[in-house]
């Protein structure tokens, strides 16, 4: 069952690679998802998605991501650790399709340190053992690697900025791609129930929220548009993952910089 | 003979003298740095250090050539009078955001790691924000405008890979394209943000 499952999430995406019409070299993945290129079809939509959010913000996440940040340090790190070695389950199997395989063993190699001696993921043992730093890596990568564009931007309620792919491509976590989602929600298993994965990806929010407090809260004082700051950062962001780089001089167009003059 | 030696003289006086205002781009960067955080450690009011932090940015940032990088293609349809008019409106707008920005931070601690010299033009300066119990440290790089090297000057900060002038320039188109390319809401928002 789980089998035929991974082959179905295989197959959607080496299909949607196949019939993305372009080729995958770094640079048509980096115009293609320049976030200047990235299209606001939704914007009407999307700007009162962005207002509910925000709202739901303020009511729950921001005061719960206050309290959270209270907490003492160890035990802040300890559940952010938690969560990132849960996230390795969805990492993993999009190593492997976008064929960095030796990513994919040291990513294993990582899961199964940290979950055993590692107290569950709660202490990064296997940064300790000289591995490499950790990259999320999700099916909305994949897909941009194998050359699909991003699409639409979109504001999913709760959820927060993605794009008509990366939004798509999540739905793979739901049928199979994601062995933490399979175990509790998916499958009956006697040792996880429902509440524990819904738990964890609340949790995920609130630790994004608290990780974030100061910046969102300045970014948001001094913007003069926040939602397209957002978006901006958003899709900044996204771009670099899907290239993992976190270096201007290989995402930014520098075009504009060489005409302005002022010297 | 005279002529000879005054020649060599002032040939020698002329490279002594470029030589020694040449600032290089990480230099110039620790010595903003270390100007900015000696002003957020000090016992200031906020206003107070928001005061100093403007001065600073106004001796270090091209904020000019940030202003009409921010308008992107926008800039090419406007005339002279509006141009300076914008170059006003952005200037009090810059220096208001950028120094609520920096105001937040309590004695800071930056590091300057590297740099990459990209052209003529242009080197990125990396730095690293020292990480404390309320926040991890934080990757920022500078790109250092050089094309007078005896007077570098800041054109954007990229922290954890994001550019804060890339932001404001897509900030800055999403009014215009909401507004039907209307520079006067733009001018107005500007006006706006830095009167409040």
């Amino acid at each position: 069952m789980m089998l035929k499952k991974l082959v179905l999430v295989t197959t959607i995406f080496l299909f949607s690679a196949f019939n993305s019409n372009a080729g995958s070299d770094n640079e048509l993945v980096l115009k293609k998802n320049q976030p200047a290129e990235v299209k606001d079809c939704f914007e009407t939509l999307n700007r009162a998605t962005f207002a509910f959010n925000q709202a739901l913000d303020g009511i729950l996440f921001k005061p719960v991501a206050s309290a959270y940040r209270i907490l003492p340090s160890p035990i802040k790190t300890g559940v952010s650790n938690s969560l990132d070695n849960l996230s390795t389950l969805v990492t993993i199997p999009n190593n492997i399709l976008q064929g960095e395989l030796k990513k994919a063993g040291v990513n294993s190699g990582r899961f199964v340190i940290n979950t055993t001696i590692g107290i569950l993921g709660f202490i990064d043992v296997a940064q300790h053992f000289g591995f490499p730093e950790y990259e999320k890596e999700d099916y909305g990568q994949s897909l941009a690697t194998m050359g699909v564009g991003p699409g639409c931007y979109l504001v999913l309620p709760v959820l927060g900025p993605s794009t008509v792919r990366d939004a798509t491509a999540s739905v793979a976590n739901i049928v199979g791609g994601d062995a933490w989602y399979n175990v509790t929600v998916l499958n009956d298993t006697q040792h996880f129930s429902d509440f524990d994965y819904y738990a964890s990806r609340v949790t995920s929010g609130v630790d994004f929220r608290a990780k974030n407090y100061d910046a969102i809260e300045n970014l948001e004082k001094n913007s003069i548009d926040f939602y397209a700051s957002v978006k901006s950062l958003y899709l900044q962001d996204r771009q670099q993952k899907i290239l993992n780089t976190n270096k201007i001089i290989e995402t930014q167009d520098d075009s504009d910089w060489e005409e302005i003059e002022t010297q | 003979m005279k002529f000879r030696k005054f020649l060599l003289v002032l040939f020698f006086y002329t490279a002594i003298f470029t030589n020694s205002y040449s600032i290089e781009p990480d230099v110039f960067v620790q010595s903003t740095v270390n100007r900015a955080s000696s002003i957020l450690s000090k016992d200031m009011t906020k206003e107070e250090k928001i005061g100093e932090l403007k001065i600073i940015a106004k001796e270090t940032v091209d904020i000019k050539g940030v202003g009409f990088y921010s308008l992107g293609s926008a800039r090419k349809n406007l005339d002279e009078s509006q141009k300076m008019k914008y170059s006003e409106l952005f200037e009090s707008y810059f220096l208001k955001s950028f120094s609520s920005r920096l105001a937040e931070y309590t004695n800071p601690e930056i590091e300057v790691q590297g740099k990459e010299v990209l052209n003529k033009n242009y080197t990125i300066v990396n730095s690293l924000l020292i990480g404390t119990s309320d926040r991890p440290e934080v990757k920022i790089d500078w790109r250092i405008y050089t094309k007078n090297p005896d007077n570098p000057l800041i054109r954007d900060l990229i922290i954890e890979g994001l550019s804060l002038a890339r932001t404001q320039k897509e900030e800055f188109s999403s009014i215009l394209n909401s507004n039907d390319g209307d520079i006067n809401i733009l001018f107005k928002t500007l006006k706006e943000f830095s009167n409040n």
